[in-house]
């Protein structure tokens, strides 16, 4: 449906953003993005569209309730800062990582809601992709669902970098880089799978290889594992990193989490 | 925690219309056969049961096992002749039990 709307939108945030053009040589151009979600069967899209179908709603509405629950020292739920999600929340997976000027650091979605939580909510922290934390975050992240991905602050830029040099860097047993897969091979077949361009816009999401509901990380994690390379540690800076050039590189692809995947 | 479900049906419906419903149930479905990363057997968890009562009666009935995936999804229609309570429940291995009813309003 949104798939003509988001080429249309792409195209304008292409005019919007023309100082950055130089930037993106080498990139995929924005015209030419498509969404995991395309290659996909039209049973596991269906999956994905519907509500009742979509195991990942499982993790929204578990997300719902932890929002409206008071946690912490300080007995606060999300939503008495907050207030309603939908509102409160609207676009905020859709421009994460964002820079948090107060902490000078960039943060993704599970790091601002953890932040929340501890200095907030007064609450111990929430096993990082645990079910508390995903449950929340795919909660967060429905808040965005079909809105634009936004990557447009100036102060990421760094971190967009270290992702891009990351992303084309070879690595582990294969001496393969992302960009072999994503960049030059997408829509061809890998053992039976069709590789896509490997965005970060259905995240948090259901795989069905997984059986259950992972994040981003958890994906790069399967990736660099598939390339025989050792994956980082968990919550290592390099994912961050990735992740901000992942969705520098997906600016304008609508948010599609929670994303049903094969 | 209790168990996490999604239901749609219709909140009402004309006498002798075809009402769609569908449940979406939490549950890992681990099926017995897999290793934790140190070897060590994962037992096996699933839902054995579910079943479906109009009014008490019963209008579906499935026996779940081991290959199916998880976060068991159903989808079946019937036929809504009178106003009523539809009540689903599921059933399986380590005690799991879990319910749910719906009002539909015939008319
Ligand atoms: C004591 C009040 C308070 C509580 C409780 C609280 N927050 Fe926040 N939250 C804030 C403030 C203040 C900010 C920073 C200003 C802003 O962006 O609204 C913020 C920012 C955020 C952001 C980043 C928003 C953005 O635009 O970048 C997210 C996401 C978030 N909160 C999620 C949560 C979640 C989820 C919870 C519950 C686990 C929660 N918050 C609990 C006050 C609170
Ligand atoms: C050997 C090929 C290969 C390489 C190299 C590779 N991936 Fe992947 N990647 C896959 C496959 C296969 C999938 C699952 C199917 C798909 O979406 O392409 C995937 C999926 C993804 C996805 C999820 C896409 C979606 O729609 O859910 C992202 C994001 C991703 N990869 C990023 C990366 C990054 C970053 C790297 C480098 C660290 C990388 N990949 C390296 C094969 C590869």
């Amino acid at each position: 449906m949104t798939v003509l709307g988001s080429r249309i939108l792409a195209g304008l945030f292409g005019v919007a953003l023309a100082p950055l053009a130089e930037l993106r040589a080498g990139e995929i151009p924005f015209a030419e993005l498509r969404s995991g979600s395309e290659l996909m069967s039209p049973d596991t899209r269906a999956m994905q569209d519907a509500d009742s179908a979509n195991p990942g709603m499982l993790w929204v509405i578990e997300g719902e309730a932890l929002w409206n629950a008071k946690a912490g020292a300080a007995n606060l739920a999300c939503a008495d800062c907050h207030g309603a999600a939908e509102l409160a929340m609207r676009g905020v997976a859709a421009r994460h990582p964002a820079f948090d000027a107060k902490r000078n650091q960039a943060v993704n979605l599970a790091g601002s809601i953890e932040w929340c939580r501890v200095e907030r909510q007064k609450a111990p922290a929430l096993t990082a992709e645990g079910p508390e934390a995903l449950a929340l975050e795919a909660y967060v992240a429905r808040q965005s669902r079909g809105l634009s991905i936004a990557s447009t602050d100036a102060a990421l830029r760094p971190l967009i970098e270290s992702g891009r040099e990351l992303y084309l860097r070879r690595q582990g047993q294969l001496d393969l880089s992302c960009a072999h897969c994503h960049t030059e091979n997408w829509g061809r077949k890998l053992a039976g799978l069709a590789l896509s361009q490997g965005h970060p816009n259905g995240y948090p999401l259901y795989r069905l290889e997984w059986q259950s509901f992972g994040s981003l990380e958890r994906r790069l994690r399967n990736c660099l594992t598939g390339m025989r390379a050792e994956p980082y540690p968990a919550g290592a800076s390099e994912y961050l990193a990735l992740e901000a050039y992942l969705k520098w590189r997906a600016h304008g692809m609508p948010m599609e989490s929670p994303a049903v995947r094969p | 925690m209790t168990a996490r479900v999604i239901i749609t049906a219709p909140t009402k419906a004309k006498k002798g219309e075809i009402v769609t419903v569908t449940t979406l149930l939490a549950h890992v479905m681990e099926n017995g056969f897999r290793h934790s990363s140190t070897g060590v057997p994962i037992p096996r968890d699933i839902v054995t049961e579910f079943v479906a009562r109009y009014n008490g009666a019963e209008i579906l009935r499935a026996s779940l096992y081991p290959a199916i995936a998880a976060n068991p999804y159903f989808a079946f229609e019937f036929v809504a002749e009178e106003s009523g309570i539809l009540d689903f429940s599921w059933m399986g291995d380590n005690g799991f039990a879990a319910s749910r009813q719906i009002a539909i309003n015939v008319e």
